[in-house]
């Protein structure tokens, strides 16, 4: 064995996962996830553990998986992590806990991903369930959005004997994992509802089809509705758009839409009612993990794809796992690329995408190379399908209704990252809804940072009443 | 689950239910909707929320068929349930939050096509409720087809009924109605029409030269309801709006309706498939090329 190469993971074969909606990557199992832990050395300084948004003890469960005990394992990722089958499939651990690693000074960093995702799916096949309190305090608190950050803050509230509410908009609970994030990434009976199911043996109820801000406003819930303390996790919001000229034909989708279609609505499955386009060619504008879901579910569904990306390759933000993936499966890359116009037929359907090529200028305020056009360059890459991927901008359905709750220029809200604390007495906010779109771990770390901040919110609250009853 | 505690056909194909919905009863507001979906695997229709009771936590709805969603909620009776139904969605029509002495002073006219008919309703009503009678236009193909005609006439002021081939009422389309009131002298400060898009887009033609400021209800294809899809997009006034959480309801002479027309053909032929599939099962193999699908 090569000590500088990770142990390799075994996948599904790409011509043949091309085809199926089953999930990609198959996982270690346990001599794999062993062999693989002893690559570790156990640095007394470890930088990974740096690397990490919630500070998982890296080398403490690295250690207890060499020695077999995954049980032990589990313990330790659980006292930082609410969602490890999670994480350890979507975090970009190339940049985060990976990037930090020694081993990846001269060779390849340890897997930490894959082995947190194997110890995750262990406990859950092995029926591991996190401990619930032992007695409720008595206090209510009403969580909205049931995304990372909402399931995290609810559970986490409900061990330290809150009675915890979620209110969810849509008819099934799991935020971005499971309207956004394909099956093919995050199985959805296996991760996703699991993770949920131990959140509620938690005692946390999850009221659906509540829209929060429509159905009920944040003051009525603090007010006739008798919660102490209210959580915002409702995640990132309205699709963005380019405004170029043909962007309302038919054909052209927000990679929300196509997403949502396809994950939340089944629409890949024929039993489904919901409609999907299933183009013949398909081109996805953006370069981001949204992007290449997309692209990997039209591909999926039976096209030919191609990424339309105005960046090069080095800038693509997704993670580098899902980029490789992407290629091997087929899809085609048009970087430095631009769209500046959807062309439609007579009937106002999209017959192509004219686009422009770029070249990389200046580094601009993100520190990137501006791409700039090249003039005269334009051309024609001709699509039926045309999705959008530009990110979102927030969603104004709860800071329209909730006076007193301070969003800022970009209208996202404004929270505290400590605890989560927001301009209003009593409501607490993290994830997306306040970073703007980001990642699972760090929306999963300001859930946590929110029950935290809201028990001392409530705990303060509490001997405040009682020291003034003595007076 | 949401109780159905009421279920009858209107008209051929058009039905009406009364809907437990205790939260959506309790926050609703004449204009809104909600969206309803009869089991795990069904689609999420949007409908807009023809009355509610708030007291007794009750939602009415009603629909057309027109595709396999609709189909599939039709064969619901009363004593079944929804699995799911949220709500309610979008704004309220303007005049709601409008000062009632102003409102008061505004002579307003209703035009309700077909099943527009069932949101025109609670607008109207509301304005009774406050001492506003409004003028009502309600046009329907034929007489059978024609709705909640008795419970109109409560709440309105002048109800003309009109219909496309003259088997009752008045004959012709609603917009020959509206030329007519003008001619006769009636002034209008207002107009709301909802129906169906073609009859929307030709009532804004005509109330534009007449210059009466006019209000329609969109009814673009939608998935989410919340504006974090994308998928019910409109042209207003040259802006693209999202029209569950900017509307349904906009100003119609500003609406690209040829635009929305065409956008709501999206999924026909997918749609038109899946409807056939569920009518005729598994008889239905596609083949016949009518379809436009799986040759
Ligand atoms: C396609 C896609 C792929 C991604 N891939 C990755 C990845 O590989 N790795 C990674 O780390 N991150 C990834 N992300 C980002 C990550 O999923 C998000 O950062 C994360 O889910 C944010 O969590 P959240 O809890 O803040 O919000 P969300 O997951 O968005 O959840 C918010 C929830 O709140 C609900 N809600 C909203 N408004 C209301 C309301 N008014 N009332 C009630 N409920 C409401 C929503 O319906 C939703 O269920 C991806 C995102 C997308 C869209
Ligand atoms: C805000 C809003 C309020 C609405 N209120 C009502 C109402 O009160 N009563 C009522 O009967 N209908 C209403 N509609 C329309 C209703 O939602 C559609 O008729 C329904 O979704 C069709 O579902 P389906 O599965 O039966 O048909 P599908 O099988 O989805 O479609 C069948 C045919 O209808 C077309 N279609 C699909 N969606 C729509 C749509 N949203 N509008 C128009 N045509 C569509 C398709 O292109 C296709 O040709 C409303 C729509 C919106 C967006
Ligand atoms: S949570 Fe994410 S960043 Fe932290 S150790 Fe796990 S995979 Fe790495
Ligand atoms: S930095 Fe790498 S080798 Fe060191 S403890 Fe962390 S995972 Fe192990
Ligand atoms: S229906 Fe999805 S944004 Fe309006």
């Amino acid at each position: 064995m090569d000590v500088l190469k990770k142990v390799p993971v075994r996948e599904q074969e790409a011509k043949v996962r091309a085809a199926n909606f089953e999930e990609v990557c198959l996982g270690y199992n346990k001599e794999e996830a062993m062999e693989e832990a002893a690559r570790c050395i156990n640095c007394k300084n470890a930088q990974c553990i740096k690397g990490c948004p919630v500070s998982i003890n890296i080398p403490g469960f690295i250690e207890k998986v060499k020695e077999g005990d995954v049980e032990g394992a589990y313990q330790v990722i659980s006292e930082a992590s609410a969602l490890p089958a999670v994480c350890g499939r979507v975090c970009p651990q190339e940049s985060q806990c990976e990037g930090k690693c020694i081993r990846g000074i001269k060779g390849e960093p340890v897997s930490i991903g894959k082995l947190e995702r194997f110890v995750a799916d262990w406990a859950g096949e092995n029926g591991m369930k996190p401990q619930g309190a032992e007695k409720k305090n008595g206090k209510k608190v009403a969580v909205i959005g049931s995304g990372p950050a909402g399931l995290t803050c609810a559970g986490d509230l409900a061990k330290m004997g809150y009675e915890v509410t979620i209110f969810e908009a849509l008819h099934e609970p799991g935020g971005v994992l499971v309207y956004g994030i394909p099956e093919f990434r995050l199985p959805k009976e296996k991760v996703v509802a699991k993770e949920i199911e131990n959140v509620k043996s938690l005692g946390v109820t999850i009221e659906t089809n509540v829209v929060v801000g429509k159905s009920v406003t944040i003051d009525e819930l603090l007010g006739e509705e008798g919660f102490d303390a209210v959580f915002i996790g409702s995640g990132a919001g309205l699709p963005k758009f380019m405004g170029i000229p043909g962007e309302q034909a038919n054909g052209v989708f927000s990679a929300n839409e196509y997403l949502t279609r396809s994950n939340l609505m089944k629409a890949f499955d024929e039993t489904s009612n919901t409609p999907i386009m299933r183009g013949k060619k398909v081109a996805v504008v953006g370069g981001g993990n949204v992007a290449m879901d997309a692209a990997r579910t039209a591909l999926r569904l039976g096209a030919e794809v191609h990424i339309v990306y105005r960046r090069s390759e080095e800038e693509l933000p997704a993670r580098v796992e899902e980029v490789h993936h992407a290629k091997e499966e087929g899809i085609i890359f048009d970087l430095l690329t631009n769209p500046v116009e959807v062309l439609e037929d007579e009937k106002g359907w999209v017959c192509g995408i004219r686009c422009i090529r770029m070249e990389l200028g200046e580094p601009d305020e993100s520190g990137r190379r501006r791409p700039v056009e090249v003039p005269g360059s334009e051309f024609v890459i001709d699509v039926d399908t045309v999705i959008m991927s530009l990110g979102t901008s927030p969603n104004p359905l709860i800071s329209s209704t909730t006076e007193g709750l301070e969003v800022n220029k970009w209208k996202c809200i404004v929270a505290d990252e400590e605890f989560g604390k927001t301009s209003k007495e009593g409501v607490y906010a993290g994830g997306d809804a306040v970073t703007g779109a980001a990642t699972v771990i760090l929306a999963m770390g300001a859930g946590r940072a929110g029950a935290k901040g809201i028990d001392e919110y409530l705990n303060n609250k509490r001997s405040r009443a009682s020291h003034d009853s003595l007076l | 689950m949401y109780k159905i505690l009421e279920a009858k056909e209107l008209a051929a194909n058009i039905f009406y239910m009364v809907v437990e919905a205790g939260r959506v009863a309790k926050a609703c507001r004449p204009g809104q909707f909600v969206i309803v979906r009869t089991d795990a695997k069904a689609e999420r229709i949007p409908l807009t929320i023809c009355d509610y009771d708030p007291e007794k936590g009750t939602v009415t709805i009603v629909f057309q068929i027109v595709g396999a969603g609709t189909q599939m909620m039709a064969e619901l009776k009363a004593g079944d349930a929804f699995c799911d139904f949220v709500g309610p969605l979008g704004c309220p029509s303007e005049f709601v939050e409008e000062d009632l002495e102003v409102l008061k002073k505004k002579k307003m006219l209703f035009v309700a096509g077909g099943v527009g008919t069932a949101p025109v309703y609670p607008q109207v009503k509301w304005l009774h409720e406050r001492g506003i009678e409004a003028d009502v236009i309600v046009g329907a193909k034929t007489k059978d087809l024609l709705i909640l005609e008795e419970e109109m006439k409560e709440v309105s002021g002048n109800l003309y009924v009109t219909t496309d081939d003259g088997s009752y009422g008045r004959s012709g389309m609603v917009t020959q109605t509206i030329t007519d009131l003008v001619q006769d002298g009636k002034h209008y400060d207002v107009c709301v029409a909802i129906g169906p898009m073609i009859m929307m887009k030709f009532v804004c033609k005509l109330t534009k030269e007449l210059e009466i400021p006019t209000i329609v209800s969109l009814n673009p294809i939608m998935v989410d309801g919340t504006g974090m899809c994308g998928a019910c997009r409109v042209t207003v006034g040259g802006k693209v709006k999202f029209a569950c959480v900017d509307g349904p309801e906009f100003d119609g002479h500003l609406v690209n309706f040829d635009e929305a027309m065409q956008r709501q053909q999206l999924y026909k032929t997918a749609e038109g498939r899946a409807f056939l599939k569920a009518k005729e099962g598994d008889t239905h193999h596609g083949g016949c090329g009518n379809c436009g699908g799986d040759k």
